[in-house]
């Protein structure tokens, strides 16, 4: 007997729609016994992780502050993949966005700027990420270097330079030498939704991306040109869509949208520029693309979740001692559930008998 | 002359990981398997590397715990690419970022440990030859396990009937599994030596290069050594140019903040990634006549039966 995979006649929408839970469960499941592994009680661990963060305020509004970035980088993200253009340098293009917003609010620190300063920062930050996007995405449809490795490498540059901008130029003369910026000014911060809260407006800036995303692909000539394109390479060269300006598009989208969330972070939770003002939300956001099946709606649900892990994460490294990599781990875990839980959509499982001997030969 | 010895010999040992890793790499996408995973089997070959030689106390054991951590994390791809056709793009992605969580969590209790770093060859008399004499009789072991890996598959790829078989594979699966050849079979033992070279490759930083562990010490070496073997045209000979240069990048960057110019040292650190942009921009336009690259790399192979 023999277990092989073979295409199914047509794609499973059974699947299609359970095989993220499946794949939410299978991870449970792993990360149970991990926590046995580590020592822990997997119960109560698995309790901290992700029913605690629902229980209280404070919690739940953390939820959406970190859902927030998540979101909105990863619509984005799915843009790309739909394209079959690999933007995996999302983590760069969000820390440029952050450090370009702050040049504003670096420079009119302490003077009587008025209340056009934050919107000013939100777009530069947005352009910023979109052009940091273009560098990939020209080398690519100019040149053929590969988008995935260009805009990697550009991850590390970006945390260089800002590395190198809170360490010099921009650090604050007042922080005691600590690799930060001043505390921006209030005209120039995100306001909070609920007074003495952390929600803040990004929340409904996400929201708002959302919405947007779901017209463009489902209501918008452009939106199917992306999803042809990258299902199908060649329809879509007769029926004459340009591939080259729609990975243009599609990473400048991404940059944007990756920048905006990076300048909203700072100037939002944050409040000043510093190194690690990301907890890896550019590279969590592939799996919040993958998760919610490169669909708007299914990125805001995942996009929540993941958030979720991130709380749950903090809280299981307060309560109960559990490493903060373990978050990384389950990420890395899901990711991989939901990419092989996605494959039954298209294939399926087969127990056949042994081929016989004949039909290996042929040497 | 003192000052250009040592300059080789930081060289040599900066671009020994790189050599490993993207040896390794070459013979799995010479397969037609992209994994993009380098940079976490590294990271994790690096935790368990240095987790073995730290429990051990030999530097051997060490090495083969990086060997067989490659190996493991490299068998998740294949299960995942080979075994459920799923992307190798994004199964690829979430390899190294299981890596990362992965390696701290087993390299935790070893942050701050320090061991011997493995030793150097010295045979008296070649060893003392002025200038030569270190750089080619005072390496590490790594240093040539290294280059004789990367003769070793280039006499594989171009001398012999598997290494032929497995070209085939990578430049048109439907026509090898047309003629017999498991290609699927073929495609995993690639994959499991791509991953037992990463592996080696992460053991080697806090083996030898650094004689201790800290998270994320791979530093972007596992994705620089792919854009290597795109640099090097799949073609071994080429690879090792590539590694050295690359290494010379880092190590002269270093020596140039060391020298105290007057660039800050952000800039310069970024030199290796810039100069990985530039390469492959320049490569890839020098080659609009047509790609070098295996024909069915990267994709999804079924087969029907």
């Amino acid at each position: 007997m023999q277990l092989v995979l073979e295409k199914r006649a047509e794609r499973s929408n059974t699947i299609a729609l359970i095989s993220p839970l499946i794949a939410i469960g299978l991870t449970i499941v792993t990360m149970s016994i991990l926590f046995v592994i580590l020592g822990k009680n997997p119960i109560s661990a698995l309790g901290v992780y992700f029913i605690d963060p629902l229980t209280d305020s404070y919690s739940l509004q953390e939820i959406a502050v970190k859902a927030s970035p998540l979101v909105m980088i990863a619509i984005g993200l799915s843009l790309c993949y739909l394209a079959n253009a690999w933007n995996i340098g999302a983590e760069g293009q969000f820390l440029v966005g952050a450090v370009a917003g702050s040049w504003l609010a670096v420079k009119t620190n302490g003077t009587d700027a008025g209340y056009w300063v934050m919107p000013a920062m939100l777009l530069l930050g947005a352009a910023a990420g979109a052009l940091y996007a273009l560098i990939p995405a020209i080398c690519k449809v100019r040149f053929g270097a590969s988008e995935i490795l260009t805009s990697l490498m550009l991850v590390y540059v970006a945390d260089l330079f800002l590395d190198y901008l809170v360490r010099g130029p921009w650090r604050d003369p007042k922080g005691f030498n600590f690799p930060t910026t001043a505390e921006f000014d209030p005209v120039a911060t995100v306001p909070v939704l609920i007074d003495g809260g952390r929600l803040h407006l990004g929340a409904l800036i996400a929201l708002v991306v959302v919405a947007a995303g779901a017209v463009l692909l489902g209501k918008t000539i452009k939106g199917f040109e992306i999803r042809v394109v990258g299902a199908a390479p060649r329809a879509a060269r007769f029926g004459g869509f340009n591939s080259n300006q729609l990975i243009l598009l599609t990473f400048a989208i991404s940059g944007a949208l990756a920048g905006l969330a990076g300048i909203i972070e700072v100037a939002g939770p944050v409040g000043h520029l510093q190194p690690g003002i990301s907890p890896g939300y550019g590279f969590t956001a592939i799996i919040v693309a993958f998760l919610g099946r490169l669909n708007p709606v299914g990125i805001l649900i995942a996009g929540l979740f993941l958030a979720l892990t991130f709380i749950g994460g903090e809280q299981a490294q307060i309560a109960m001692k559990i490493p903060l990599d373990v978050t990384k781990v389950f990420q890395g875990i899901l990711l991989f559930y939901v990419l092989a839980c996605d494959s039954l959509i298209l294939y399926r499982f087969r127990l056949i008998p042994a081929s016989p001997k004949v039909h290996r030969g042929a040497r | 002359m003192e000052l250009v010895e040592a300059i080789i010999l930081s060289v040599l040992a900066a671009s020994t990981p790189l050599l490993l890793a993207a040896t390794g790499e070459l013979v799995t996408e010479r397969s037609g398997v992209l994994n993009l995973g380098v940079e976490g089997m590294m990271i994790v070959g690096a935790a368990c590397g240095f987790g073995g030689a730290w429990l051990s106390g030999s530097i051997i054991i060490g090495a083969l715990c990086g060997v067989v951590a490659g190996i493991l994390m490299s068998l998740i791809f294949a299960l995942m690419a080979l075994g459920l056709a799923v992307n190798q793009v994004a199964t690829g992605l979430a390899l190294t970022i299981l890596g990362i969580g992965l390696s701290g969590l087993i390299g935790a209790r070893f942050v701050g440990e320090r061991i011997a770093p493995a030793p150097h060859l010295n045979i008296p008399g070649l060893t003392d030859i002025p200038l030569a004499g270190r750089i080619l009789f005072g390496e590490d072991g790594f240093v040539y396990l290294s280059i004789a890996l990367v003769f070793g598959i280039w006499w594989l790829l171009y001398r012999t009937r598997a290494g032929l078989i497995l070209r085939a594979c990578g430049d048109n699966h439907i026509s090898a599994h047309a003629l017999g050849y498991p290609v699927l079979r073929i495609r995993l033992y690639a994959v499991m030596f791509g991953g037992a070279c990463a592996g080696l490759a992460g053991a080697y930083l806090p083996l030898a290069y650094t004689p201790f562990f800290i998270p994320g010490m791979t530093a972007g070496r596992g994705w620089i050594a792919l854009a290597l073997t795109v640099f090097a045209s799949w073609r071994p000979a080429r690879l090792v140019v590539g590694a050295y240069l690359f290494g010379a990048v880092t190590i002269l960057q270093l020596h140039a903040q060391g020298a105290g110019i007057g660039i800050p040292s952000q800039f310069m650190s970024s030199l290796p990634y810039l100069a990985t942009i530039i390469v492959l921009v320049l490569l890839s336009r020098a080659r609009t006549g047509g790609s070098t690259a295996p024909a069915a790399l990267g994709t999804v192979f079924v087969p029907d039966r």
